[in-house]
C-alpha cells in the first residue's frame, strides 16, 4: 500500500448527465434524473436527501452494480463498467462474510488479487492494528458489536488500496455515541490515505461534519438540488458542531431537505396542513433549540 | 500506508472500551485460588444445570420404557395390541450377546453400513454440486428442476421393482434405492440455501475484486453450507428408511434382511434386536453428519 503517498492525483469521480430508471411491471420508474456530480482526488463528498430519493441508486451506479440509463460514470477518465476493487464499498448492513474471521474478511481483497498467504496475513494484521482491532482478528463477525463490524468493513474495503471509497449510510444502524467515534475513525483514515470518498447519509450533521462538499438531492426522481461547500477548517472537533458557522450550514441544508421531504411524502397534503407542518417543524427545529 | 496509527486512540472516549469489551472474557474465574474443590463443583453444576437435568430425565424415561416393556411382555398383556409373542428385554439382551459373537450378524451390519455409505456419498457428491449449479444458473435450474419435481414425490421404496430391472445386481439396486432416498432432500435443501444467499455479500465480494468462480467458492458455497447440512442430515435419515425397505424386499444380507428373516424363522428376539440395531445405526450416522457440520462450520453459533 505504498501508493498512499503518491495519491492525490488519483480517484477523480465524475458522473455526467446521469439518469437511472428501474424496470418494473408498471413500466420504467425514474429513480435518478439529470444528475451531475464529481469528486476531486482526495476530496470527501457527501450526498444527502430524503429517503427514497435515489442516493443508493446513484452510489451503486458509481460502484458498478447498476448501469446508468443515460449518461456516464467515470473514475480517472475511465468508464465504470462493473464492480472492481478500484472502488471500495462499505454497506449499511456491514456485509462481513460470517464464515470468515475478522482477519480473513480483511484479507479477502488481497486474496482475490493473488497475494500469497503469509504476505496478506501480515498486511491484514497491520491494518487491523491501525483500526484497533488486532485483538479480534480470530473472531467471527457475529461476536462483534455493530461499531466493530463496521470498522472491519471499512478496513476490508481499504485493504486493497482502492482509488475511491464509497459508503452507503454506513453508520445508519449505530447508536449515537458509536456513530461519533466512527466518524472520527473514518476522518482519520481518510486523511492518512488521501483517498477520495463519496459518502451517502440522511444525517445532515454527519454530512457537514465529515465533508468538504455536500450534494443535496431532490425527492424522487432524484436530481441535485444544491451543492454546498463546507468551509469548516480541519481537523474538525466535535465542539465545532456548536459553532455559528456549523449551525448556519445546518439550517440551510435542513430547510432544503425539509422541502424535499415534504414533497416526498406526496401531494396529498393540502396547503393548510403543509403550513402547519412547516411551522411545527420550525418551532421544534434543533438548530433553534441549540 | 505507513505504520503510524490511523486512529488517535486518545480521541476515542470510554465508549469504545465498552465497544471492544469481549463478552466471554468477562468471567472472573482465575483470580480466586482460595476456592475449594466443592465450590468449583457447585459452580460447574450451576452452569450446566440445564444439561444435567436433561440427561437425568432422559435416563429416567429410558429406564421407565424398559421397565414397561419388561412387564408388558412378562405378563403377556393383551389389550388391543398383543404382547403374547413379543420378546422381553432380557431375551433381546441374550440374543444381542449371542449376536455380537456371531460373524454373520456383524456382516449384516457391515453390509448395511457399506450400502448407506455408498448410496449417501453418491447422493451428496451429486446432489450438492447440482444444487449449487442449479441455484446459480437459471438455465440449468429451469432445465433440471421440472424433472426433479416429477421424480421427487415417488418414495424410494416404489423404485424397488424398477431398480431391480435397471441394475444387473441386487447389491447395485439396493445402493441405488438408498441413493434415491437421500438425493432429493440434499438437492432441495442445497437449492434452498442458494436462494437465500444475501446479495449484499455477493456485491461486497465483487467490489473486493472477486470474479465469478471466486464468488461461487467464497460466497455462495459457504453461505449455503448450513442448509446443505440440513439436507445431509435429513438425507441420512431417509437413506436408512429406504435401505431397510429395500433390504426387506429384495435383500440378501443387511440388517433389514436380518430383521425380516428373524420373523420368517420365528426368532422373535432377533426382530427386536434388528430394530434396535437399525435405530442405533441411524442415530449414530445422523450424529456423525452433524459433527462434521460443526467441524466444517466453526462460525455458527451453537
Ligand atoms: N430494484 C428496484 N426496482 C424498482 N424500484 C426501485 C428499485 N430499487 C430502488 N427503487 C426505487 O428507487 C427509488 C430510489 O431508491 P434508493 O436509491 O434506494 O433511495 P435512497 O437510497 O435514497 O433511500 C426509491 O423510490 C425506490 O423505491
Ligand atoms: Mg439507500
Amino acid at each position: 500500500m505504498s501508493n498512499a503517498d503518491a495519491r492525490p492525483a488519483q480517484g477523480h469521480i465524475e458522473v455526467k448527465d446521469f439518469a437511472l430508471s428501474y424496470e418494473t411491471i408498471d413500466g420504467a420508474v425514474a429513480a435518478v434524473t439529470e444528475t451531475n456530480i464529481h469528486v476531486k482526488p482526495g476530496e470527501f463528498v457527501s450526498i444527502v436527501g430524503p429517503s427514497g430519493c435515489g442516493k443508493s441508486t446513484l452510489l451503486n451506479a458509481v460502484a458498478g452494480f447498476l448501469k446508468p440509463t443515460a449518461g456516464v460514470v467515470t473514475v480517472d477518465g475511465e468508464k465504470v463498467n462493473g464492480p472492481s476493487a478500484e472502488r471500495g464499498m462499505v454497506f449499511q448492513q456491514y456485509s462481513l462474510f460470517p464464515w470468515k474471521t475478522v482477519r480473513e474478511n480483511v484479507e479477502f481483497g488481497l486474496k482475490m488479487r493473488g497475494m500469497d498467504r503469509s504476505q496478506r496475513e501480515r498486511a491484514a494484521r497491520t491494518l487491523l492494528g491501525l483500526a484497533g482491532l488486532e485483538a479480534f482478528e480470530k473472531h467471527y463477525p457475529d461476536r462483534l458489536s455493530g461499531g466493530m463490524k463496521q470498522r472491519v468493513g471499512i478496513v476490508r474495503a481499504l485493504a486493497t488500496g482502492p482509488k475511491v471509497l464509497l459508503l452507503d449510510e454506513p453508520f445508519g444502524a449505530l447508536d449515537a455515541q458509536t456513530r461519533v467515534i466512527m466518524q472520527q475513525i473514518l476522518t482519520n483514515m481518510w486523511q492518512r490515505l488521501k483517498i477520495s470518498v463519496l459518502f451517502v447519509t440522511h444525517d445532515i450533521d454527519e454530512a457537514i461534519f465529515l465533508s468538504d462538499r455536500v450534494y443535496c438531492m431532490t425527492a424522487r426522481p432524484g436530481s441535485i438540488k444544491a451543492e454546498i461547500p463546507i468551509p469548516l477548517e480541519r481537523p474538525r472537533q466535535q465542539s465545532m458542531m456548536m459553532s455559528s458557522e456549523f449551525l448556519a450550514l445546518r439550517r440551510g441544508l435542513m430547510s432544503l431537505i425539509r422541502e424535499e421531504s415534504l414533497k416526498a411524502m406526496g401531494g396529498e397534503i393540502n396547503d393548510l396542513a403543509m403550513q402547519g407542518l412547516t411551522i411545527d417543524l420550525h418551532g421544534h427545529s434543533l438548530a433553534d433549540v441549540l | 500506508m505507513t505504520s503510524s496509527a490511523l486512529l488517535r486512540r486518545e480521541a476515542e472516549p470510554a465508549a469504545i472500551a465498552a465497544d471492544t469489551a469481549e463478552p466471554t472474557r468477562a468471567m472472573p474465574t482465575p483470580a480466586l485460588p482460595a476456592r475449594s474443590a466443592s465450590a468449583m463443583a457447585a459452580r460447574w453444576i450451576k452452569l450446566n444445570k440445564e444439561r444435567i437435568r436433561a440427561l437425568l430425565l432422559g435416563t429416567i424415561s429410558l429406564l421407565l420404557f424398559l421397565v414397561a416393556w419388561h412387564f408388558l411382555t412378562k405378563y403377556r398383556v393383551v389389550f388391543f395390541v398383543r404382547f403374547t409373542n413379543v420378546p422381553s428385554p432380557l431375551a433381546v439382551h441374550a440374543s444381542f450377546v449371542k449376536a455380537i459373537h456371531d460373524p454373520h450378524f456383524l456382516m449384516h451390519i457391515a453390509l448395511s453400513c457399506r450400502r448407506i455409505f455408498l448410496g449417501f456419498s453418491l447422493a451428496a457428491l451429486i446432489g450438492v454440486p447440482l444444487g449449487l449449479v442449479m441455484g446459480r444458473f437459471k438455465l440449468v435450474h429451469e432445465t433440471i428442476f421440472p424433472v426433479a419435481e416429477v421424480l421427487r414425490p415417488i418414495p424410494a421404496i416404489a423404485w424397488v421393482p424398477m431398480a431391480i430391472m435397471l441394475w444387473p445386481t441386487n447389491e447395485q439396486s439396493i445402493v441405488f434405492i438408498t441413493f434415491l432416498g437421500s438425493f432429493f432432500p440434499i438437492l432441495v435443501n442445497t437449492l434452498h440455501g442458494m436462494s437465500l444467499v444475501d446479495p449484499v455479500l455477493v456485491r461486497a465480494a465483487q467490489c473486493l475484486g472477486a470474479q465469478e468462480r471466486a464468488i461461487f467458492r467464497e460466497v455462495y458455497f459457504p453461505a449455503s453450507l448450513p442448509h446443505i447440512f440440513t439436507g445431509l442430515t435429513v438425507g441420512m435419515g431417509v437413506a436408512w428408511v429406504s435401505l431397510i425397505a429395500a433390504e426387506m424386499i429384495s435383500g440378501q444380507y443387511g440388517i433389514g434382511y436380518f430383521t425380516w428373516e428373524a420373523y420368517s424363522l420365528v426368532q422373535y428376539a432377533d426382530i427386536a434386536l434388528g430394530m434396535i440395531t437399525i435405530g442405533v445405526l441411524g442415530l449414530a450416522s445422523s450424529l456423525l453428519v452433524r459433527a462434521i457440520g460443526k467441524l466444517v462450520m466453526p462460525w455458527g453459533r451453537t
